[in-house]
């Protein structure tokens, strides 16, 4: 099942809907990657709510996407991760080390925009194309 | 034992079949949402290893009563080459197909009961159990 990604604004957003394979996963990392280029996103956000279980494969492809789209210019945020998925990763031993994440898209939204003020404040923000 | 349920392993999509029966089997043994997705995320540790290293395999679901608690035993085997040094493999960070080396020994920490047999060249046979106290 392909995620879909929706462009808003400077942000390509992935709202996963539900059980994904590991094709799916790597599915998704390329296409990330590919829009971020296509779109010059800023920022992406994946949102995982609907993810049933964060397994070994699943935290590898997420952070792969994220340090990935970071090389081409672009913050990444996983936002959504259930309490009882969070359970089971620290018990997996399973880390999301060097990658943001915000409690929702709400939240993830926020997060890229004070990303992108910092940028700008640090003068290493890219020119607005307007 | 009554009611096995059998997963034939072989493809990407088989490990997302095998994990989400042993959610639904884990709330029907009474299993918290918290204790399904640990019993699911233990699954797909290792039903993606059977696929990583022997291609071909299953997972075999079963509910046991055993006094007052309740358990889930998961079983997953193949036949594929096996496993030369189980207890390196239960190390944390050990992997021979490139992942994260924490299939097993997560698997393990998420599970109450965790037994691995494996011979090279006939292959290997995870069993692991997860139990809840009934009336508690």
């Amino acid at each position: 099942m392909e995620v879909p990604i929706l462009k808003q604004g400077h942000y390509l957003i992935a709202s996963i809907q539900s059980a994904l394979t590991d094709a799916d996963l790597s599915q998704l990392r390329e296409a990330l990657i590919e829009r971020v280029g296509k779109f010059r996103a800023r920022g992406v956000i994946v949102d995982v709510t609907a993810l049933d279980v964060m397994d070994s494969f699943a935290v590898r492809t997420l952070r792969d996407i994220a340090h990935m789209a970071r090389l081409r210019g672009s913050e990444t945020v996983i936002v959504g991760i259930q309490p009882e998925v969070a359970f089971a990763m620290v018990q997996l031993g399973l880390t999301l080390k060097g990658v943001s994440t915000a409690l929702d898209l709400e939240e993830g939204l926020l997060f890229l925009d004070q990303q992108a003020k910092l940028r700008i404040e640090r003068g290493s923000g890219r020119i607005d194309r307007g | 034992m009554a009611d096995e349920l059998r997963i034939p392993v072989t493809a990407d999509v088989d490990v997302v079949t095998a994990r989400q029966r042993g959610r639904e089997l884990a709330a029907q043994a009474g299993f918290s949402s918290g204790d399904q997705t640990v019993i699911a995320a233990a699954i797909s540790e290792i039903a993606r290893n059977i696929l990583n290293y022997a291609k071909r395999g299953e997972v075999l679901l079963s509910v046991v009563t055993n006094g007052d608690r309740q358990g889930v035993i998961i079983v997953a085997r193949d036949q594929g080459p096996g496993i030369p040094d189980v207890q390196r493999a239960l190390e944390d960070g050990y992997s021979t197909s490139g992942g994260l080396g924490l299939g097993l020994p997560g698997a393990r920490r998420l599970m109450d009961d965790f037994d691995v047999t494996s011979s090279v060249g006939t292959g290997t046979t995870v069993t692991m159990k997860k139990w809840r106290h009934m009336n508690a």
